[in-house]
Formats: C-alpha cells, sequence, structure tokens
C-alpha cells in the first residue's frame, strides 16, 4: 500500500476492484465502513461477481475477468475528455510534460516499438525520454539505469539509459509528449470498446466513470479517491500493467500522496508483505536491490548497472535516492558475510548467486518435472495447492528425489501421493522421500510481522509448540549448520559462501528472532560521526536508520528498508503509542513502518508545488518556510529542507522525481502505457487488435500438462477466489471453520444452470483443458450472463479452499480435488504470477 | 448497567409481586443490527458458540452463504442471507445477523407456563433459566420471530441470552466484540435508537436508499434488538424479518382472559363436586365391591 488501512477512513471515493476485502480484509475494510459512515464517501465494486464487498458498495459492475485494463483506460479516456484531472499536479509531479524520443510507436496493432519477434522481447532503445540539447547520446556519462531483464548476460548493446538532461514541454501539447501520447493511447478506450469488451454495459460504464472521477470535478483539488486491489488484479498475464494502469489514474487526479489517496494493495497474508521484502523473489535482495546476473562481472559492474543516475527536466531538482544503492547493497554484504567481506574481496560479491535465468514459482515446478530440480523444501505454504496446473505440479513431485514439508497439519503437499486419481498401485511406484517436520504455528512464534501498510509490528509467543513441533528458524539453523560442517570436513566446489556466512547469534542452534531483527536493522561496525548535526555512532550500536549507511564496509545491515526498526533505543516495532494527534490515524507511535517510520508514501505530494496541502482539513506534511523544512503528521517521505522553489519532484525513488505515466526503458517489461490483452484462454480475439491477441511476451512450457482451451469447446469464463470464512488451505482443519462452509461449490448463473438443467446442490464437474474440479452448484443471480463481443458469455467462480486434506475432506464428504487443477501455469513477464483468475471452461452435471 | 442486568422486572408462570417492577429505571440496553455496513462475515456466529461453550455443528451446502436455514438450540446467531433483486433490475445481497429480539412484550415469557423458566430483566433482557423449563415449547409458539430452539437431547429450550452473563459485568455482548466492521453497535436503548435514526437519514440522504429505516417494531412494544434496513417497507427481505410482529392471539387469551376462566372453571368445578357430595353423598357403584384394588397391569 502506498497509504494504510486506517487511512481509508480518509477518502471520499473508493474504486476497489480485482479484490474483495469485505471478505478477505474483513478486519481492514472496517476503515471502507468508516470512510462511509463518517464522511459520506462513496463505494465502487467492479468484479466478476456480486461480492460481500458488492453488497456494500453505491455502484457495482460485472465485468468479464481479465479486462481490467480496459475498464481502467476507458477512466483514463473519460478522465481527459472531461478535463477531470488535476492539471498541477500532472505537470509539475508526473512526466506528463517528458518529451518522447522521435521513433516511439503505440500499440495500435498490439505492438509497440522495438518487437523482436524471434526472441519474443523488446528493444527498449525507443521508450525513452528525448534529451534536451542530445544529452541522451552521452552514453558514457551516465549511469546505467537500474532497469534491465537480468539474464541477458554480456550482449552487445548496453542496456539503454535515461538522459540526464530531459526535453520538456510544460503546457503538454508538444505532439510527444507524455500527455499526448496518453492521450493518443487512450483515446481507442471508449465506453463503447468499455461494453464490447468488459461486458459492461456503456451506460454504467459512464456512470461510474463519472461517480470516480467526481473528486477532481471542476479541478477542485480537496476530495481524494483511492483505488484499492488485490490478487484479483495481480494473477494475470498482464497483471502488473493493471496495477499500473491504476497508478496512471491516480497520478492523473492528484491522488497518490495524500491522505485517503494511493494505490492500495491489500495482502493475502499477515506477513507476506514482510516475506516480499525479505527478498520473496528469486531476481531481488533483501530491500528490493536488484540481485546480480552473470555480466556482473564485479562490483563495481553490479553497482553501475543497478545505481540510477538522475535524469529530468534541468531547471528542477531531483534527490534520486536510489544513488545510495551502493551504501545498501556493500551493508547488506557486510551484514551476510561479516569480516570476511572485505574492501580486497569487493566486500564479497564474488558469494552471491548471480541470477542467469527466470527462477519463478512456475519455473521451479516445470524444472521440477522436467528433472533438473531434484527435491524441495516448501515452509509455510501449501504447494501443491497454490500453484496453478496442480496435475503437472503433482507429476512434477513424482519424480522429485525428496520433499521436505514444515508445516502445522498433514497438508495436501506432504501427502501429494493421495492425490485423487492416484491408485493404491500407482502409489507403490512414487519414489519420492517425504520428511514432514511439524512446525510451530503463528501464535507459537515471537517476531515481526509486516502488513499490507508496510507496519512491522512485534508479536510475542503465545503458548510454545505442542510436541515435537519446532520453529522453522531452529529448523532452518540446524540444516544450515550440518551443511556447513559438511563443508568443513569435507571441502567442495565453492565452500567459501557457507563457511563464511555470518551466524553470529548467542545460541546458533537457536538464533533469536531479536538478534536476527537486530540484523536486519544494522549497525556501525567503526565510529560514525554526521557531518552536519555532530552525532556520533559508535562501532557496535545499532543504527538509527538507513541515511546512516555507508559504502566503504564500516556499516552492516540486513535490509536497509527496515534500517530504523531497531535502534539503540530498542525494538520500535514493539511500541504501542496510541496517540493519533492529526485525527487522520497516522499512529506515529504504534509499531514502526517502512521506510523511516513513514505512514503514506510520496506525502511530498499532498503539497501544492508551494509546499501548502492541497486539502488544509487533511493535513500531512507542508513546508515551514520561517524553519527552513518539512514538517507535518507524518514524517516527510522528502528531501527535508528542499524549499519548494528548487523544484524537487516528491517522487523521490524514480531517478526523474516524478510518477511515472510513461515507464521508459524496459522497467516494465511489456510497454511503457498499459494495452489490454486478452487472457491466455478467452471466449474472443481481442477486439482492438485480433491479431495480435494476447500478451506478446508471454511464454508457454512445452510439458504435456501445459495444454491451454479453445473457446469453441471451452466457452466459459472461471475464475478462483477465497471465502471469507475460510484462510487459504488450512481453516479446514478447524470445525468452527468448516461448519461455516462444509464444502466446495461452484458459482454459476441461474440462465447456465436453466440450460444446462442443472439445479443449486446438485454436483457438477467444472472441465478445463487441464483437469476436472467436481463440487456442488451455487446457483446464484450474483453472476450474470455477459454480452462480449456480441456473444452471450457466461461467467463461474468457484472458491479455492478444499482439496484432499481436512476435516470434511478426511470424512470422505468433499469432491476431493482443488481448484487449481483448472488453471494454467503462464505468467505475467513482470512479477512472474499465473493467470489464476481468468481462464476457460466447461460444465456438466456429475 | 450491572445492577439493572439483574434486576427483575416479569416471571413467568408467577403470581403476585416481582421484585423491582413498576421502579423507574434507566440503562435499558439495545443491540444495534447495521445491515447496510454487515459484510455477512460470520464473525459473529463463532464468537457466539465459542462464549456460549457450543462447539462443532454438522452443516450441509444449501445453495447459499447461509451457515444452516434456522438458528438451532445450539447455534442462537445466524446471518441470513437474500440474493435481492430490485425493480430497477440492480442486485442485492441482504445480510441480517438474526437472534432473539428480546422483546419489551416477549411472546414467549407470556406463553410460559413454568414458574422463572423466562424472566425479563430490568434492562430488557429476555432470559431462559433453563433450570426452571419444562420443555413444552409453549414459548415457541409465543415467539413471533421463530428463535426458542428444542434440544430433544436436554429436553429443554434454548435461546440467544443477550450475553446477560457478559452484560451483567459491564461487557458487551460476544457478537458485538467480534464485528470486525462496526456493523453491531451496543448501548442504551436511547443512544441505539438515535444512533439508528442517525444512519437511516444518512442512507436516505446519501445512499439513495429512500426507504432506509429502523426496525424497532411495536406490537412487541419494542425490542432490544433494532435494525437499520436500507428498505424499512419491506423488512421480510431481510431473511424473513415479520412486518408487524404480535405475540400470538391464542397466548394472549391464553395467558389472560383464557387463563382466568380456566381457573374459574377449574374452581368452580371443584366447588360444584364438593357441593354434591354434600347433598347426594359417595357415588355408591354397584357391585364394584371386588375391584377395590386396582386393575392388573
Amino acid at each position: 500500500m502506498t497509504n494504510g488501512w486506517i487511512d481509508i477512513k480518509n477518502t471520499d471515493m473508493m474504486l476497489i476492484m480485482g479484490g474483495n476485502p469485505a471478505e478477505n480484509h474483513p478486519c481492514g475494510f472496517k476503515w471502507a465502513m468508516e470512510a462511509k459512515r463518517d464522511r459520506n464517501a462513496k463505494l465502487i465494486s467492479v468484479d466478476p461477481r456480486f461480492t460481500r464487498t458488492s453488497s456494500t458498495a453505491d455502484l457495482f459492475l460485472q465485468i468479464r475477468a481479465g479486462t481490467d485494463i480496459v475498464f481502467l483506460g476507458g477512466l483514463i479516456r473519460y478522465a481527459l475528455e472531461n478535463n477531470r484531472i488535476a492539471k498541477d499536479y500532472l505537470a509539475n509531479y508526473t512526466n506528463a510534460a517528458f518529451i518522447i524520443k522521435d521513433g516511439f510507436k503505440l500499440p495500435e496493432d498490439g505492438l509497440y516499438s522495438g518487437f523482436d519477434s524471434e526472441a519474443g522481447k523488446y528493444d527498449f532503445s525507443t521508450w525513452n525520454y528525448e534529451g534536451a540539447d542530445g544529452s541522451d547520446r552521452q552514453a558514457g556519462t551516465v549511469r546505467h539505469s537500474p532497469d534491465v531483464v537480468p539474464g541477458k548476460a554480456g550482449g552487445a548493446t548496453p542496456p539503454p539509459h535515461l538522459p540526464p538532461n530531459v526535453a520538456f514541454d510544460l503546457a503538454l501539447q508538444h505532439p510527444r509528449c507524455v500527455f499526448q501520447l496518453l492521450k493518443r493511447q487512450y483515446s481507442r478506450y471508449t465506453p463503447e470498446t468499455v461494453e464490447r469488451i468488459t461486458g459492461i454495459p456503456r451506460d454504467q460504464f459512464v456512470k461510474a466513470a463519472d461517480l470516480f472521477t467526481s473528486v477532481r470535478k471542476d479541478g477542485d483539488m480537496k476530495k481524494v479517491a483511492t483505488i484499492i486491489y488485490a490478487v484479483g488484479w495481480t494473477q494475470h498475464t498482464f497483471g502488473t500493467q493493471i496495477i499500473r494502469t491504476a497508478a496512471m489514474i491516480q497520478l492523473l487526479l492528484g491522488n497518490v500522496g495524500r491522505a485517503g489517496g494511493g494505490v492500495n494493495a491489500l495482502r493475502g497474508h499477515s506477513n507476506i508483505q514482510g516475506a516480499t521484502d525479505m527478498a520473496g523473489l528469486y531476481d531481488s535482495l533483501p530491500g528490493y536491490l536488484k540481485a546480480p546476473v552473470p555480466a556482473d562481472s564485479d562490483l563495481d559492474t553490479y553497482l553501475k548497472r543497478i545505481t540510477p543516475g538522475s535524469s529530468k527536466p534541468s531547471p528542477w531538482a531531483s534527490f534520486n535516492y536510489y544513488s545510495n544503492t551502493p551504501k545498501f547493497a556493500v551493508s547488506l554484504l557486510k551484514s551476510m558475510y561479516g569480516d570476511a567481506a572485505k574492501k580486497e574481496n569487493q566486500f564479497a560479491f564474488d558469494y552471491l548467486p548471480k541470477v542467469d535465468r527466470d527462477y519463478s514459482w512456475t519455473h521451479i515446478w516445470d524444472d521440477m518435472y522436467n528433472g533438473k530440480v531434484k527435491g524441495m523444501m516448501a515452509f509455510g505454504m501449501n504447494g501443491v495447492m497454490i500453484g496453478p496446473d496442480t496435475n503437472k505440479n503433482i507429476n512434477a513431485l513424482k519424480k522429485a528425489d525428496w520433499l521436505v514439508v514444515g508445516e502445522i497439519y498433514p497438508d495436501e503437499t506432504s501427502e501429494f501421493w493421495r492425490a485423487p486419481g492416484i491408485t493404491a498401485d500407482e502409489q507403490k511406484t512414487i519414489n519420492t522421500t517425504v520428511y514432514r517436520l511439524p512446525c510451530a504455528g503463528f501464535a507459537e512464534k515471537d517476531g515481526s510481522m509486516t502488513n499490507s501498510a508496510r507496519w512491522a509490528t512485534w508479536k510475542y509467543a503465545a503458548v510454545p509448540p505442542p510436541g515435537q513441533a519446532r520453529l522453522d528458524q531452529d529448523i532452518v539453523a540446524e540444516i544450515f549448520l550440518r551443511v556447513r560442517q559438511l563443508y568443513k570436513k569435507e571441502g567442495g566446489k565453492f565452500p567459501d559462501p557457507i563457511l563464511n556466512l555470518s551466524w553470529a547469534y548467542a545460541d546458533a542452534a537457536h538464533p533469536s528472532l531479536s538478534q536476527v531483527a537486530m540484523e536486519v536493522n544494522g549497525k556501525a561496525l567503526a565510529d560514525l560521526t554526521d557531518p552536519t548535526t555532530g552525532q556520533v555512532i559508535k562501532a557496535g550500536q545499532q543504527l538509527p536508520g538507513f541515511a546512516w549507511l555507508k559504502d566503504d564496509g564500516t556499516t552492516a545491515c540486513g535490509n536497509w528498508i527496515y534500517s530504523g526498526s531497531w535502534t539503540e533505543a530498542g525494538n520500535q516495532m514493539a511500541r504501542r503509542g496510541n496517540e493519533d494527534p492529526s485525527g487522520l490515524g497516522v499512529f506515529q507511535g504504534w509499531s514502526w513502518s517502512w521506510p523511516a517510520n513513514r505512514r503514506v508514501l510520496y506525502n511530498r505530494a499532498s503539497c501544492d508545488p508551494d509546499g501548502k496541502p492541497w486539502d488544509p482539513s487533511r493535513k500531512q506534511v507542508w513546508w515551514n518556510e520561517a524553519a527552513g523544512k518539512w514538517v507535518g503528521n507524518d514524517v516527510p517521505d522528502f528531501k527535508p529542507d528542499s524549499a519548494p522553489k528548487d523544484h524537487m519532484g516528491p517522487f523521490i525513488m524514480n531517478p526523474e522525481g516524478i510518477g511515472r505515466l510513461f515507464a521508459p526503458i524496459g522497467v516494465i517489461a511489456d510497454g511503457p502505457f498499459p494495452e489490454h490483452y486478452e487472457p491466455i484462454e478467452s471466449p474472443i480475439k481481442n477486439p482492438l487488435h485480433p491479431d495480435q491477441s494476447n500478451n506478446p511476451l508471454v511464454k508457454k512450457f512445452k510439458t504435456p500438462y501445459d495444454k491451454f482451451g479453445t473457446p469453441d469447446e471451452y466457452s466459459i469464463v472461471c475464475t478462483t477466489y477465497r471465502l471469507t470464512e475460510h484462510y487459504h488451505y488450512w481453516t479446514k482443519n478447524n470445525p468452527m471453520n468448516v461448519q461455516l462452509i462444509p464444502e466446495p461449490f461452484v458459482e454459476i448463473p441461474v440462465e447456465l444452470a436453466d440450460e444446462k438443467g442443472i439445479r443449486g446442490t446438485e454436483m457438477i464437474k467444472v472441465i478445463s483443458a487441464r483437469g476436472t474440479y467436481m463440487a456442488k452448484a451455487f446457483v446464484t443471480r450474483r453472476l450474470k450472463p455477459m454480452m462480449i463481443d456480441g456473444k452471450k458469455v457466461y461467467q463461474i467462480g468457484l472458491p479455492i479452499h478444499q482439496g484432499f486434506r481436512g476435516i470434511a475432506e478426511d470424512e470422505g464428504r468433499d469432491a476431493r480435488t482443488p481448484a487449481n487443477l483448472l488453471t494454467p501455469a503462464v505468467t505475467d513477464p513482470n512479477a512472474h504470477t499465473p493467470e489464476s483468475k481468468g481462464f476457460l471452461v466447461k460444465i456438466e452435471k456429475a | 448497567m450491572s445492577q439493572a442486568a439483574t434486576e427483575l422486572i416479569r416471571i413467568s408462570g408467577h403470581a403476585g409481586t416481582v421484585p423491582g417492577a413498576g421502579l423507574n429505571r434507566e440503562f435499558q440496553v439495545c443491540k444495534l443490527v447495521d445491515t447496510t455496513t454487515c459484510i455477512g462475515c460470520k464473525a459473529c456466529e463463532v464468537a457466539c458458540l465459542e462464549w456460549n461453550g457450543y462447539t462443532f455443528s454438522e452443516t450441509t451446502f444449501n445453495n447459499s452463504y447461509q451457515t444452516m436455514p434456522e438458528t438451532a438450540w445450539n447455534y442462537w446467531n445466524l446471518i441470513k442471507f437474500n440474493e435481492h433483486e430490485r425493480e430497477d433490475g440492480t442486485l442485492m445481497l441482504l445480510m441480517r445477523k438474526d437472534q432473539c429480539m428480546h422483546c419489551e412484550d416477549p411472546g414467549c415469557l407470556a406463553a410460559c407456563p413454568a414458574e422463572a423458566a423466562i424472566v425479563q430483566y430490568a434492562n430488557g433482557i429476555v432470559d431462559f433459566q433453563e433450570a426452571n423449563c419444562i420443555g413444552c415449547g409453549y414459548c415457541m409458539t409465543g415467539c413471533p420471530f421463530n428463535i426458542p430452539k428444542f434440544s430433544p437431547k436436554a429436553r429443554k429450550v434454548f435461546k440467544c441470552t443477550l450475553c446477560n452473563d457478559r452484560v451483567s459485568v459491564g461487557l458487551e455482548p460476544a457478537c458485538i466484540k467480534a464485528c470486525p466492521t462496526g456493523c453491531l453497535h451496543f448501548g442504551t436503548k436511547k443512544e441505539m435508537k438515535e444512533l439508528a435514526e442517525t444512519r437511516a437519514e444518512q442512507l436516505r440522504e446519501h445512499s439513495g436508499y429512500r426507504e432506509a429505516g429502523v426496525y424497532d417494531p411495536p406490537g412487541v412494544g419494542g425490542t432490544h434488538v433494532i435494525y437499520v434496513l436500507h428498505d424499512a417497507k419491506n423488512p421480510e427481505l431481510y431473511g424473513g424479518l415479520p412486518k408487524n410482529p404480535q405475540v400470538p392471539l391464542m397466548v394472549r387469551l391464553w395467558k389472560h382472559p383464557l387463563k382466568w376462566i380456566g381457573n374459574f372453571g377449574i374452581i368452580f368445578g371443584v366447588v360444584g363436586v364438593f357441593i354434591h357430595y354434600l347433598r347426594y353423598g359417595p357415588k355408591v357403584v354397584e357391585g364394584d365391591e371386588d375391584k377395590g384394588h386396582g386393575a392388573k397391569p
């Protein structure tokens, strides 16, 4: 979230799409209800089906799964056509005025300029700003951009970089300025097109567009709208681009950085945000530093590649905070390898693995299926249930040598060999050795949890783990210590990274999470002095924040964005101060929020260019001329002493200092502006460009399980979701939850049920090209038939919770088929998230 | 509030004075259920079970999100779901938390023949005293909301207590504590009524629900559980909430005129028998002497 849960209460308008917070985040949803009760805020719910969130909405629109970019693109067009945009914000805080290179082409035919059809990817050189005074040609004078797709080892052409001095037109009139290109790009997304592709009747769409953009009526900047989403947006082959479209709308309307505004991702677990922050993805290091690739032959090359140089119109200032990247990276290496990381050995840069290709979720399973991955350690997740194409994954596990599962219940992963369809005879032929390790549950562990709002909150163990169950960190520690012992004894190809890994915990076999958290925060390795304030941090002391990090080896920090979470003053995450003097729900003294305890990101943008809040009744930060600094109710997300006249951009993490309407040089691999592509399985050809129906960057695997259905056989659009009564795959072991929703079901429209002669509670089969799911029919009016491109299309949905392990499952009451049997293993080219929301099926009576 | 919660003002099947009756008190408690902010999460259902010590009930999927068709003797709090299509074609998913309404004029109590099996506290809570329940089920007939449920095993009737055990020590009912959206409120009847009316007005003025209103039915003297409804003209849409609930006529007759007529009947009967005896002496059946020891089974 750019903002936070409590901050939702400050909003005037909510667009909830790709998420169902009433059901999946009911505790956080109270703030949406509070905004309605206390501010008469409006709520627009756009979803493939009428959910319990929709029941509280002022307006509900049923959308065809996977057509969100058309809806949002239509919204952009509507805002532009009706002048419901934040003109000053747009010109000063976004790259609307920046001029794009000649030769850049919009995807009227489905492709941007630079597509290499053989390699299946883009050359990004035209996706760039035009340099003022030809500075874009001085390749040698600037540092490379951070944004290169890993895996392109030693290519002949250097990656494109941003020009340090950008050509711009503040009047927004230049035909190649971002604003004009944006206008042109979304001029195609008319209400008629929206209706044709999404199935939302145009009058309903216009009603929603009018309501949402009404916050910027007559250019008034006081009101604020928020956009709230979850995995209904991410799980598509263009998921990142859906979220980008939302971000662009919020920039257009001037809603980012403001109380009650922002682009707000609701995370599905209590600590999934923390997992992502700590390098949940294979291509990042803790704190979202980019992982090294084979072309990074040494530390210097690596740091040059990942550290951006500033790029902006010459009269403006840019903080370019990522220019500090070397400090974060070297401190991380010092934290990982301790004394073994020295200046002479480039701080042990060679110890870090280099990412040579895609190791994301679907690739792990594909590699296992193809015999490249021999074993798997699965902790804190039910691998068989969560990913797409369960059949493929189960068949991959059959080929593995071993599987270690750390869990609190016997789950589908540790008992994959009991999946439906595997006979007793076949079970005898499966040679995978499964080790099931009983782990501690969440109430049996201490540690920090980071919520969707980036708040890291320390928690305490309520009860000790039962029986033989052990803490996850104890299991990991013991495995590490034994592996290290083996390397010590037997040597090996490259033992140094293992032997020299810093493991400075008081009890090596039982690392305390407090010590881990202190390590993550970072400490001084030599006496440090702040040159401006004269403040001294002694060697060995905890660092007050990431501003103290150094790239000379005098600081260690496990994750720069968490620096400040455990200082000399103690564990900041354990704070429980409940004072909120501003009444905006900031709660500065409650737990700790990254970065630097800021509660709303980019909050400089809550003020006009002169440093005065757009809405004086919701003051977050402001420029204090007398004191010569930014002050406020929140920690300013800005250079504290940068006066408004310097015109420093509020988006300090971008080298331009502005919000990107146009995403340059391939930071988003599939286009600088989002374009609508159909889901890989879709009932129609893309009406915008039938010859380029899908995202051109999507790749398909080649196993016999990677099959795709066509609309002539599979004509129904299907999506999957969670219910409020269950929590993923483990509450089916809790009687209280099981009685609330005892059995799996498939929600189908009344009209489809009538057509097929299916009555509610009858057992039906849902069949995709990959598998058959069995459950009872839930005949409902909450899903209606839609007219898509002149064709009647049905949409159905099913919850993901039930499988073949659980209370009801064990009693034989369930159909025992996992929902992800149906979903395809195709992914978003940026985030590698599979397309679980929107695929094709057919249904039959069982 | 705690004192008021334990003071009796009415006792079932009881003649004579009730300690505390007729005194002037404040703090009539009330639960407010704002159906317009209910998200059907069922946290109240689980909180109710856990606080009252009930465990797993076997349920089956019934083409709805609703846990079971009606409340049960061991399941006092149930969200009722209804898909309702409005005239303009738009859909509503109505969700209403169903539980005992704690009527000001409780039909169950009126119908109950067992001494002190049902009591009403000064704070408005209508509470079943299971120790005194004779399992006749008359309360089930007396309730216009179909709330009291018979347990075949215990042979007694059970229902929501409005968490009298919590309220009497100054806590809110368990369901209120569990509600994540603030759709449930608890306070004095006066406060809740005001809050409900304010919310209904807001819904009428700002959310386009022109018929929004408060459900506090006068037919049972008002209730200590009140609802805010999007459409107060059609409460039946909300899982069969009765439009104008009344204590059934038969219960009223049986407990008032009929009871006295019956009592008179009994008294006249006894008196008549006595007079008859005085006038005619004992009845002698001829040839009956041998049967004096009773019939064999």
